[in-house]
């Protein structure tokens, strides 16, 4: 895989540190393994909590026989229904919403899912856990399930998330009816699970008085404050922290696991681990859920668009409401003289999911984007071409300005470095050995938005600053990108900044989250950090003790003027296609982004080309399969779920234009999600680029391609490799 | 996990008598399936006898022209041993299709032969399944199978074989030798795997206890002239949708010799004897490769969702035959490595 890129542009010299290619400042306690994550944190008179998921999909447990297993070597409790502490589940979370339903463990003895928690065996060292675990006899009284999830779902409903469910304008019937050209395609995606390469993994100990949690999150307050809630304590007596994490991808809320780990450190008294299993995260860490899309799009011969219609549908469990918006990203994207969006949801027996990288953008622009290519072929028209003719000056539906919408720069840059004003647009023409070749090309955008945040920095008596805010560095690289915000802001080298992240002792901030987190955490290190600058100019004298700024950023960002924010970008994409296996080969992949300032060149690529690689899995890899008969999913681990590997991965770049935000402190938008949006489409249209065939349904797998077979009839292959 | 014991052995009649005096003990090779299925609770022997460190990890021709791979050799070092590259290529190619650089570099020709099915509902020990549980049901006749069997299963179990390296063995007539406290003996790989039928969980003919000590290849003029092509659902690091091994030996437009093994369409690697039969003494074109194909594929009984794999294994014969009797030679091992 190369990553290197050459750019025309010039960018301006950096005069700081922001904008010039830092490596990670704990990368090499990362390399070398110094960096602790939760899972490996010593602790003396350390106790293992091992959970234990039910076995039927739907149902009430009738009995625990925990006397055979508290018997067992180093078994110390089971906790289950009938003896866990009580807590309070109804209250809304720091998201503004319930907390995942799995996180009121053990309150009763209902099943409304395979997976769902039901005992947690604790012991003196994991293994004696895990052995008493499986042990363990659940009985049952298990009652018929329902878990078929289909577009023609009668019991479906339309359900406002964080967006409202529906969105109409004009008369859709009367606009089709007048358009020269009319697309109406269904489009699917799977279930998808974040899977991040760090399970899910927390230690609880009462610690003076006070609830210390060491947990892998994105948000040490988030699940400080929801822990708090859920054990009625004042959130004072709650300490969480999160230092090092190995991804979260919208997963690593409070869940099962870290209240597993209070209760039964509550119980005995003594530190308690409790660490997910790969195969437990498959049940307890939320996912994506499958989506059926309908997208309507009727045009003028020209291509502009005079009807566009996106029904989206999800599933969402028995007990909790979540919808995956993903019809949102039309609402932003392209305009119509007759507009409608709608997310609906189907309630099933199956696990709670959740928000996974770019929720709603990520689906949404599949089926809005292959719908977009669908429409080029019908005009005739270059897929780029319809979208420049398209894009709308204001928001489609909230008519508000874009602050900022360099779509269109992103498209000509693009189509420049890709090669695409070369390109045939007729499909099924280019042949390397058995390989069709075709390329593609999809719009990303993802909301850009600030969350308020409170941060302290401190100027030392040692010439050092220190940077203390509850920040969560996923992986990313934000605790290097908050540094040299920091130094920049400070006026100084990014080496004379320490940064301490990850602890809800430092106060409310916004999560790891939304694209959001570095934007959010940048603003309030900057007005901490002016601040101070302020001060020392007054007095260069810096006591013993130092002197610290506190920032708040909860009313600057209130005050952000109402405008559509958001990132967008343009994928392009080469595949190779092999119509007598079925095989599909991504060759290249380009994207060119405009996301904002861009903090760390090094660490802002790798994260952009990272939500391509997913783009791929997504096209082509990624499906979590329901078993109707048992309502589990079949091949629940990474043997059986497939996610790109490298030999996947060819040629992707990923660059960026100049697009800082004005309106932020620091120019920030956001990067954290819109290198996923768009891609699955871009390669889709290429599939149909080499084939001539439309594929709407994800993954693209081999045997979809192999029946669909090409657009002048299966080919049988049998030329050499090339 | 439960605890078990564990003996490293050093000579092979030691390491028989071990595993004869405890019938809970398994041997462990390089442990690439053994430990993840001890891991998930699918096995669950109380002593592992390690016979890594036997005098089995040689390569040697035989008198006749053949091959004898001891037991313990290493995926890797099969592959790349020149021998194996110039005599039977396509063996190459089937273990370099194989897993990981890694797993290769752990994993024994032994234990390559004797690893279980990667069927999830086999490895998902919270749900019945045959192979696991005799008697307990098969719930991927109904469930989800879209990579099971099309060719030799039966109502009682659908998995396929996981093997990439067996299929090519299974082309070129290797036998297997092992040692049990009665002394040595021998199979043909064709005789090796048991019919499912109704005992899915009895899977070869081995005897109870016996140790694998190696496989012998006869000398096959044709596997000179050899391809394994595998199709996965990505582009590494996954078990076949569907492969083909084969050899070819074409004179004058004709087809003096053919070798034919398919993977991933039944419980063991598939031995296309059917469309050899069709093959040998016909003129190598594109009438007798896909005649060749239809005829063993005839037999083929697809499940509701694997239908696609009789597409794909016909497809993938011809595309094999058509290469091998082109003009162009095939890609080597290291070209079809470096893909």
């Amino acid at each position: 895989m190369t990553t290197t890129t050459t750019s025309t542009r010039t960018p301006a010299e950096p005069k700081g540190s922001v904008g010039s290619a830092h490596t990670r400042v704990e990368g090499r306690d990362k390399v070398t393994g110094t960096a602790r994550y939760a899972g490996d944190i010593p602790f003396a008179d350390l106790a293992y909590g091992w959970l234990v998921l039910s076995t039927v999909a739907r149902g009430r447990v009738s009995s625990v026989e925990t006397a055979p297993v508290l018997e067992m070597p180093g078994v110390l409790e089971v906790l289950h229904h009938g003896n866990a502490p009580r807590v309070d589940r109804d209250f809304n979370g720091l998201m503004g919403v319930p907390p995942d339903p799995t996180t009121g463990l053990f309150q009763d003895d209902r099943v409304p899912h395979m997976g769902w928690p039901v005992a947690l065996v604790v012991a003196e060292t994991p293994e004696q856990a895990r052995e008493a675990a499986e042990t363990l006899v659940v009985n049952y009284e298990a009652e018929p399930h329902d878990v078929d999830f289909s577009g023609a779902r009668p019991d479906a409903y339309a359900l406002d998330g964080h967006m409202p469910a529906v969105t109409e304008k004009g008369d859709l019937e009367e606009q089709l009816a007048a358009s020269a050209v009319v697309v109406d395609a269904e489009y699917t995606t799977p279930e998808e699970h974040h899977s991040m390469m760090e399970p899910h993994a927390a230690t609880a100990r009462w610690d003076g008085g006070r609830l210390d949690v060491l947990d892998s999150n994105q948000g040490a307050t988030w699940v400080q404050n929801d822990l708090a809630k859920l054990f009625s304590l004042d959130p004072g007596a709650v300490r969480v922290r999160s230092e090092h994490i190995g991804g979260g991808f919208g997963s690593k809320g409070l869940r099962a696991h870290q209240v597993a780990a209070v209760m039964a450190a509550t119980v005995l008294q003594r530190p308690v681990r409790v660490t997910m299993t790969r195969r437990q995260m498959f049940s307890l860490a939320g996912y994506r859920s499958p989506t059926t899309q309908r997208v309507r799009l009727g045009a003028d011969a020209d291509g502009r668009l005079r009807a566009l219609e996106h029904d989206s549908l999800n599933l969402t469990s028995s007990v909790h409401e979540y919808v995956e918006p993903s019809a949102g990203v039309a609402r932003v994207m392209y305009d119509a003289d007759a507009h409608r969006t709608v997310n609906r949801v189907v309630r099933l027996d199956v696990p709670t999911p959740t928000w996974m990288r770019a929720p709603g953008e990520a689906p949404g622009s599949f089926a809005l984007e292959s719908a977009l290519d669908e429409l080029a072929e019908k005009c005739g028209i270059d897929p780029i071409e319809l979208r420049v003719r398209n894009d709308p000056e204001r928001g489609p539906v909230s008519g508000l300005p874009f602050a900022g919408r360099n779509l269109v720069a992103c498209f000509r840059e693009g189509a420049r470095r890709f090669g695409w004003a070369d390109r045939d647009p007729r499909p099924g023409l280019r042949r390397d050995g058995r390989w069709l070749l075709g390329t593609g090309t999809a719009a990303a955008s993802f909301f850009a938005g600030a969350g308020p945040s409170t941060a302290r920095v401190t100027a030392e008596a040692d010439g050092t600053f220190t940077v203390r805010i509850a920040a969560s560095d996923l992986g990313t690289g934000a605790r290097t990108a908050l540094a040299l915000v920091a130094a920049d802001a400070l006026g100084v080298p990014a080496d004379r900044i320490r940064m301490h992240i990850g602890d809800s002792d430092f106060g409310p901030a916004m999560i790891a989250g939304g694209s959001m987190g570095t934007r959010s955490w940048a603003w309030a290190i900057t007005a901490a950090a002016g601040e101070l600058r302020e001060r020392l100019a007054l007095s260069g004298d810096v006591p013993p003790e130092g002197i610290t700024v506190r920032s708040d950023t909860t009313e600057a960002v209130r005050a952000l003027a109402q405008k559509e924010r958001h990132s967008f970008g343009a994928q392009f994409a080469e595949v190779a296609v092999d119509p007598a296996t079925g095989e599909v080969r991504v060759r290249r992949m380009l994207g060119i982004f405009a996301a904002g300032r861009i903090i760390n060149p090094l660490t802002a690529r790798s994260q952009l080309v990272g939500g391509m690689i997913w783009g791929i899995s997504m096209a082509l890899h990624e499906e979590a399969v329901r078993d109707s008969g048992s309502g589990g999913l079949v091949g629940a681990d990474l043997a059986g779920y497939h996610v790109a590997a490298n030999a996947d991965v060819a040629l992707v770049e990923a660059d960026w234009i100049d697009d800082p935000d004005p309106e932020d402190p620091v120019g920030i938008k956001g990067i954290g999600e819109v290198g996923i949006v768009g891609a699955a489409a871009a390669i889709a249209n290429a599939v149909w680029h080499a084939t001539g065939v439309r594929h709407r349904h994800l993954p693209i797998r081999p045997d979809r391609v192999l029946l669909a077979g090409t657009a002048t009839g299966t080919d049988t292959g049998g030329g050499a490799d090339a | 996990m439960r605890e078990f014991g564990y003996q490293r052995a050093t000579d092979v009649s030691g390491a028989v008598a071990l595993l004869d005096a405890d019938p809970h003990a398994r041997f462990l090779g390089g442990g690439t399936n053994l430990v993840d299925l001890m891991k998930s609770g699918v096995e669950r022997p109380a002593r592992l006898v390690d016979v890594t460190a036997l005098p089995l990890d040689r390569i040697e021709p035989t008198d006749d022209g053949g091959l004898r791979i001891g037991a313990t050799v290493t995926n890797s070092d099969l592959a790349a041993h020149p021998l194996v590259r110039h005599r039977y290529p396509a063996l190459t190619q089937a273990v370099l299709a194989g897993a990981s650089g890694q797993l290769r570099n752990m994993a024994t020709v032994g234990g390559n032969l004797l690893q279980r099915t990667r069927c999830a509902y086999f490895t998902d020990v919270t749900g019945p399944c045959n192979k696991r549980e005799p008697g307990s049901g098969c719930p991927a006749a109904r469930g989800e199978h879209h990579n099971h069997a099309i060719l030799g299963a039966s109502d009682h179990c659908v998995a396929v074989h996981p093997s990439d390296m067996g299929v090519a063995l299974t082309a070129f007539d290797a036998v297997v030798s092992y040692e049990t406290a009665d002394g040595p003996g021998e199979l043909p790989l064709a005789d090796f795997y048991l019919p499912v039928g109704d005992t899915p969980h009895r899977e070869t003919a081995l005897p109870p206890g016996a140790l694998i000590t190696g496989v012998t290849l006869p000398p096959v003029p044709a596997a000179a002239h050899s391809r394994y092509r595998k199709v996965r659902e990505r582009a590494s690091y996954a078990f076949a949708i569907g492969s083909v091994a084969a050899a070819l030996d074409v004179r004058d437009g004709v087809v003096r010799d053919a070798r034919l093994a398919l993977g991933a369409v039944a419980s063991r690697p598939w031995r296309a004897r059917a469309a050899e039969r069709v093959l040998t003494g016909a003129a190598a074109d594109a009438a007798t490769f896909g005649a060749a194909a239809d005829a063993e594929l005839a037999a083929a009984r697809p499940l509701p969702r694997n239908g696609y794999k009789v597409t794909l294994m016909r497809n993938l014969i011809v595309a094999v035959l058509t290469e091998l009797a082109g003009p162009t030679r095939p890609a080597g091992p290291a070209q079809e490595a470096a893909r």
